[in-house]
């Protein structure tokens, strides 16, 4: 088990001959991703990393069972291939693009919510089935098998604290990187339903950021958790009003505040994780483990 | 990107919003001569993007030419909550029945654009007791309506029927309007006013989504960035500027984040955020290293967990930038780990730069070097 994406999912690379979508093409079949196809339209008929590319998105599902998309093109191009892939029938869909206008996301979730399909991002480090599949621009040496859920909303903080569970032994079901913009397709709570239910996974990572109130709903759902959450929140020290790199993460109105989202998971039964490092000692701690 | 008043006021005029008579000037001769064209009373308003323009005395009550030119003379020269006054708005000063708000943004937990009202204006809307607030989610599938605007009116007590009633029909969904065709992640009228049997927009704040400046390209452009915050800007970095020692570089929003909270927790105080982003460099980085010493911090923290972003590239724009300037002229402290590390560490021992492991360590060890 892992949720959303293992070794049996059949991948598409959106926008593959792309510079940086054929560098990570590489880097995760390099994983073990299964990548079927690619699809740029006008370069259909080219190979990249031996994968065949299609004009669309339908043309590749004719040809391939395709249960899964990430999604490598410009910014203004991002809505057309997320609906393209939507429409197609694809069920997740994870889009890295940074700088998508707002009132782009909020059409490509409408729409995925009415096909009933997974959206993460935009602006997302992607997805990692723990040694089975990965999705996205993560580096590849961090990400092994094992029993800790990971859900955030930031890359490289991710990146940051899966690292020190890695060297502390601690291996991942799945890590679910929902992006860091204001309309994204996953909440927090969607994906710890998912983990909840999920078999393999036996203990939470929470990480957010100031911004939103995606935590506070969060809290209420991890009260009625069975799996132990340890969360850490970053911003603690961002200064109201202004917006720290992410579009989503801004103290907007006296709303958004870091104690605010740690009361609410503290009361919730999380353990809060004062600094990143700290995060593996309490996940030993809430599972017994040395 | 937030847009002057007298923007907003010409959008809401292009898209059928009624607002006061008059424009915009920059000096008071004009200014004179858009008041003797309104031939009455007026008002003159400071354009600067910040609130409280009244309370700073930023908006005067002029009855003649005369007077508007003096009004506009004394409020060009003001520095509002640090902003100049470059220009000011002058206009009709409005016979006030009624004010009211209203307005449409983004709320990012229910992904889906939402409509805030209140038959109470004039002030700030989070002054506003629960009760006369209304708010309702416009369903991006369905769009914008009649039935809707009718229904936001209904609530807000105002007769669909009367003259008032027609006219905010109109007016939210030309508010709706805005938001999509020009991007607007904010549109406020606050206050709306009733004048007899007009409705108009006494004032207007409107912000145009940032990430949409590609397809936004016929708009005004307003700076509203410090230089260093234009500098990072124009590399494509996200920088806030804080009022600690220590100059701090990450490469990720949630990382740099991260690392500030780490500084602070440990006792040092942080001068900037920048998030250098994924895959920045080596031209890049060291550009935005300039911008870090621009700041004259006691000493540097670079925190670089290497996916995209190569951590040569990264070595290589420090050993640049020490070329150039003939060494660093604060402490360094560097945490480098990622893509090509030990060649990014190769290159930054030759130039007596030590690279750490652990973002806790290099922390520490900046504190200690800043006191």
């Amino acid at each position: 088990m892992a949720i959303i994406i293992d070794e049996n999912t059949n991948v598409l690379v959106m926008g593959i001959t792309g510079r940086q979508a054929s560098f990570h093409t590489k880097q995760m079949l390099a994983y073990g991703t299964k990548i079927v196809a690619g699809c740029t339209p006008g370069k259909g008929g080219a190979v990249v990393e031996g994968i065949p590319v299609y004009n669309t998105v339908r043309e590749a599902c004719e040809k391939h069972r395709i249960d899964a998309s990430v999604i490598f093109v410009p910014a203004p191009a991002t809505k057309d291939a997320a609906l393209e892939n939507l429409e197609a029938g694809v069920k997740v869909v994870v889009i890295v693009t940074e700088g998508v206008p707002v009132f782009d996301e909020i059409d490509i979730v409408a729409y995925a919510k009415r096909k009933g399909a997974y959206v993460l991002g935009p602006n997302t480090f992607g997805i990692v089935s723990g040694g089975k599949c990965k999705m996205g621009i993560p580096p590849n040496q961090y990400f092994i098998k094992g029993d800790i859920g990971v859900v955030a909303r930031s890359g490289t903080l991710t990146y940051e604290i899966v690292g020190n569970l890695t060297a502390n032994g601690l291996g991942q079901s799945t890590v679910v990187g929902m992006g860091g913009d204001r309309a994204v397709g996953l909440t927090f709570v969607d994906v710890l339903k998912m983990f909840e239910t999920d078999e393999q996974t036996k203990a939470v990572v929470l990480i957010g950021e100031i911004g939103g109130n995606n935590e506070e709903i969060a809290a209420e759902y991890i009260k009625e958790m069975t799996k132990p959450v340890v969360a850490f929140i970053a911003g603690k020290s961002a200064p109201p009003g202004k917006r720290m790199g992410h579009a989503g993460a801004i103290i907007e109105r006296g709303k958004g505040t870091y104690q605010g989202k740690v009361d609410a998971l503290t009361a919730a039964g999380a353990k809060v994780a004062p600094l990143p490092f700290e995060v593996p000692a309490l996940i030993k701690e809430a599972l017994g483990r040395k | 990107m937030k847009m002057f008043e007298y923007m907003g006021k010409e959008l809401f005029a292009k898209f059928g919003i009624p607002t006061p008579k008059g424009r915009m000037v920059t000096n008071p001769e004009d200014a004179a001569k858009v008041a003797a064209e309104i031939g009455g009373p007026c008002v003159v308003k400071s354009q600067v993007l910040s609130g409280k323009r009244g309370k700073a005395g930023g908006i005067k009550f002029p009855n003649t030419p005369e007077e508007a030119k003096a009004a506009a003379k004394e409020v060009l020269a003001m520095t509002i909550q640090g902003l100049p006054v470059e220009c000011v708005l002058v206009e009709e000063k409005l016979k006030i029945d009624k004010e009211l708000y209203m307005s449409i943004t983004v709320d990012g937990s229910a992904k889906q654009a939402v409509m805030i009202a209140s038959a109470y204006g004039g002030m700030e809307i989070e002054a506003q007791p629960e009760e006369y607030i209304i708010k309702k989610h416009i369903d991006p599938e369905l769009g914008m309506h009649p039935f809707f605007a009718r229904d936001v009116i209904r609530q807000m007590g105002v007769a669909i029927n009367s003259p008032h009633g027609k006219e905010m029909v109109k007016i939210v969904q030309n508010l709706y309007k805005i938001c999509k065709e020009k991007d607007a992640e904010l549109v406020e009228i606050n206050p709306l006013v009733f004048s007899d049997d007009k409705v108009i927009a006494a004032d207007a704040k409107v912000t145009i989504d940032d990430d949409a400046a590609f397809r936004m390209k016929d708009l005004p452009l307003v700076d509203d960035k410090s230089p260093a915050e234009r500098a990072a800007a124009d590399l494509g970095l996200s920088f806030v500027e804080l009022d600690g020692d220590i100059a701090v570089m990450a490469n990720g929003a949630g990382i740099t984040m991260g690392t500030l909270d780490t500084l602070q927790a440990f006792g040092g105080t942080p001068r900037n955020f920048l998030d250098c982003g994924g895959g920045t460099g080596r031209e890049a980085t060291a550009k935005a290293l300039k911008i870090l010493l621009g700041l004259k911090p006691k000493s540097m923290f670079i925190n670089i967990f290497g996916g995209i972003t190569r951590c040569d590239d990264v070595a290589n724009a420090f050993k640049d930038i020490n070329t150039e300037l003939g060494g660093f002229p604060v402490p360094v402290v560097i945490r480098l780990v990622g893509t090509n590390q030990e060649a990014g560490r190769e290159i930054l021992k030759s130039i007596g730069i030590e690279a750490f492991d652990f973002m806790q360590d290099a922390a520490r060890r900046v504190i200690e070097l800043t006191k």
